[in-house]
């Protein structure tokens, strides 16, 4: 018997998918703006901003409202549950695109500090991880999930890779350093990126399975 | 001091508004203003005022004996069949005070479905045609009793037994072959009185989608002690209180947000 | 075993052959009379018996056709006399009455019920017969009529109230009148038991002979029309069995016999009645 809620649930998703496709798209032309030292890239990611917040505000009330009204259980309940989750993370992803928009800004009046290798490696993966765990969501593919949640830690990687290189760029020519400090930032925000995309990848998990699987280290019986 | 004595004595600090007033700007279907009722000496309803708007669904919560049924009988005169009642106030139905209109054409209007199924000892074509007999219908019978059997849901469960006694129906399908009978008369009001309190989760699920379904045509007024089923199942709730109107305001407001602490105690289940 | 227990045993033991004694006694008296009349009577239970009319005194042979004929016109014009006040009366007391006058109703119907069958029929004598100035059916049938009353009044009554309250709201929520609520539902809810309790109030009154003494009294032929005496079953039984004929005594115990056959018949008609309606409503 189809009941009139799961209409909400249904339109609660489809919110979701949209702001996670904001969100995707922020930190794609974020990272565009840093690669390719696009200035108005940059900005209209600062003035999508508030489209992302907007319908994170929008999604808590949907999300407050069904839980008052109707005893979801068992899957509607873990839905609603994740989508809660989800939504967090979604606006948290934006936000690092923001902050990496504002480094791109930034960056732009310095010239490059060096050609970029990992940056691009980076940034491609991670936002394929944003991507796949919000198709994972549309799908219930747990295995595509799981693909996500294997991701981490080449971006992690990647970071710290990052990191030295930087670090020793700083430190054999202190005239780099302010640009190069962006871009440890920005592999900051993306290692994050790529972090939050990864709570998302488990909560859909949480969904199709009813598996917590977020500490694994835990040991939960 | 028990929960409930902490929430009475909260009553200083609510502000004075007219909590039944209309929030929305929906065109309503019943007004009621000023609603006394009393059974004998006893006083039973104090001062109501609330809104019904068209087309929607109200629910009425309350604990026991707050007046619930009570309130929701005078809006088709039924409290009139017990001795002793006396009515105050002003009921309006589109505009007319139900008191000035013919009892007989005002339950037309508005239908009443009754807590525990009370179909008629007679087959399923003659409880759903009944209304429209006693009141001179005179067109197609059979069309209007398998139209009213269709909006309640009940059609293919029944259509190759009218002839059959009702009471071989299940309780739930007793239920639904009630608001059959009801909706037969074509009323724009319907009344239900913990219509599902008798019935099995899943046939009160049944019933829960049928209400959704039938908004469209009919506005109804629910009577329920379960707080769950307003939550899911209204677009307005009143919440009452010893005879009084404590707070009516959009459902989903009312159980995310209520402005009356004594609402918040009753529907958290802190209420004595 | 203990004292206790060993006494308490008896007892138990003693109560439930006392008891029980008791309902085999109560058994045994119909079987008794039942079989007291067959053995006397059937053989006088022939299609004489319902067809001829009774010889003149003294031959033997004849019937009591018009005995029947009669009874059965007797209580026609008490049906129609009791049934329908009866009916009224008791939808009154069920639907309407106020508490004083329905007190006073059900009180005097059942000192009504009290009165001595003879008594109801002087009294039918005394209004019927006398300016009438001949002994009729219509009297007869009026002093049944009287007798029946009480007995529709309070059986119907039951039947009444026994329907529940919600099926009255329900009709009432419909839109109908108090009228319309008794007529459509109430009656057809109750019929079951109302015509069960009619039938059972024509077959008590089916063997009252003391009213017709005075009233519709006897008819050795047929009666024509109302307002000639009748014969009837309880009276012909009556006349025969203190007559010094054998023949008599033999046609009394028929008539005995067909009386109560007819009492059965009855019963079990009812019976039926009730659960042909019980079946429909079962579903």
């Amino acid at each position: 018997m189809e009941r009139h809620f799961e209409h909400d649930l249904e339109e609660l998703k489809q919110r979701l998918l949209w702001m996670g496709s904001l969100s995707e798209r922020a930190v794609h032309q974020a990272v565009q703006a840093v690669l390719d030292v696009e200035e108005h890239m940059a900005e209209s990611v600062l003035e999508e901003e508030n489209g992302i917040n907007e319908m994170q505000i929008e999604i808590d009330e949907r999300v407050t409202r069904l839980l008052a009204q109707q005893q979801l259980v068992a899957i509607d309940l873990r839905f609603i549950l994740a989508v809660s989750r989800i939504n967090n993370d979604l606006e948290r992803i934006g936000d690092q695109a923001v902050n990496i928009a504002q480094s791109a800004l930034r960056i732009l009046r310095h010239p490059q500090v060096k050609p970029y290798v990992d940056l691009p490696r980076m940034s491609e993966i991670a936002e394929g991880m944003v991507r796949d765990s919000l198709n994972a969501l549309v799908r219930g593919d747990i295995d595509l999930a799981r693909s996500v949640l294997a991701r981490d830690d080449q971006v992690d990687l990647l970071r710290d890779q990052m990191f030295r290189e930087l670090l020793t760029y700083m430190m054999e020519n202190s005239a780099v350093v302010f640009p190069a400090f962006e871009l440890i930032l920005v592999a900051k925000n993306l290692e994050r990126i790529g972090d939050h995309a990864t709570n998302i990848a488990e909560d859909v998990i949480y969904i199709v399975a009813g598996r917590d699987v977020r500490h694994p280290a835990l040991d939960r019986r | 001091m028990n929960a409930a004595a902490t929430v009475r004595a909260m009553q200083t600090a609510i502000p004075a508004t007219t909590p039944g007033a209309q929030e929305t700007s929906e065109p309503l279907r019943f007004k009621i203003r000023g609603l006394n009722f009393f059974y004998g000496p006893k006083q039973a309803l104090y001062g109501i005022d609330l809104d019904v708007p068209a087309n929607r669904v109200t629910a009425l919560i309350g604990p026991s004996g707050c007046g619930k049924s009570t309130f929701l009988r005078n809006l088709n005169r039924m409290q009139e069949t017990i001795r002793h009642t006396r009515l105050e106030g002003e009921i309006l139905l589109d505009g007319q005070n139900i008191l000035e209109l013919d009892v007989v054409k005002l339950r037309k209007r508005v239908g009443m479905v009754f807590q525990r199924p009370n179909p008629f000892p007679k087959s399923i074509y003659d409880n759903v045609a009944y209304g429209l007999r006693i009141n001179g219908y005179k067109g197609s019978l059979s069309e209007l009793v398998e139209k009213s059997l269709r909006r309640s849901a009940l059609w293919d469960e029944v259509k190759d037994k009218l002839s059959h006694s009702a009471y071989a129906l299940s309780g739930g399908q007793q239920q639904r072959l009630c608001i059959a009978r009801a909706l037969a008369v074509d009323p724009e009001v319907l009344l239900l009185d913990e219509p599902c309190s008798a019935l099995d989760p899943v046939t009160t699920a049944k019933i829960e989608e049928l209400m959704f379904q039938l908004k469209d045509s009919c506005t109804m007024v629910i009577v329920t002690h379960n707080m769950q089923q307003a939550a899911r199942a209204s677009d307005f709730t009143a919440f009452l209180l010893d005879g009084k109107l404590i707070e009516r305001t959009v459902t989903s407001k009312l159980f995310t947000t209520p402005t009356d602490p004594r609402t918040e105690a009753y529907i958290t289940g802190r209420f004595g | 075993m203990s004292f206790r227990t060993a006494w308490r045993k008896s007892v138990n033991i003693v109560m439930l052959s006392l008891t029980g004694a008791c309902a085999l006694v109560t058994v045994s008296v119909l079987i008794f009379i039942l079989g007291y009349l067959a053995w006397n009577g059937a053989s006088a239970v022939n299609w004489d018996f319902f067809t001829k009319l009774p010889k003149p005194v003294g031959d033997t042979g004849g019937g009591m056709a018009n005995a029947i004929v009669g009874s059965a016109k007797l209580l026609l014009i008490a049906s129609l006399i009791g049934m329908p006040i009866g009916i009224m009366a008791a939808v009154y007391l069920a639907e309407f009455g106020g508490k004083t006058f329905s007190f006073i109703v059900r009180y005097t119907t059942d000192l009504l019920n009290g009165v001595p069958s003879i008594v109801i029929g002087i009294f039918a004598y005394a209004v019927v017969v006398i300016p009438m100035k001949h002994f009729s059916t219509l009297a007869g049938g009026f002093a049944l009529g009287i007798m029946m009353i009480p007995i529709a009044v309070r059986s119907t009554e039951e039947f009444l109230r026994a329907v529940p309250r919600n099926l009255r709201e329900g009709a009432m929520a419909l839109g109908a009148s108090k009228w319309k609520t008794i007529a459509t539902v109430i009656v057809p809810a109750a019929l079951q038991g109302i015509l069960t309790g009619l039938l059972l109030d024509v077959a008590r009154v089916a063997g009252e002979t003391a009213p017709l003494l005075f009233t519709a009294f006897s008819n050795r032929f047929w009666s024509p029309g109302w307002n000639q005496p009748i014969a009837s079953l309880p009276v012909m039984i009556f006349t025969y069995a203190i007559s010094p004929y054998d023949d008599w005594h033999r046609q009394a115990w028929a008539a005995g016999l067909v009386l109560l056959g007819l009492v059965l018949v009855i019963n079990i008609v009812s019976r039926f009645v009730m659960a042909r309606r019980a079946a429909f409503l079962r579903g």
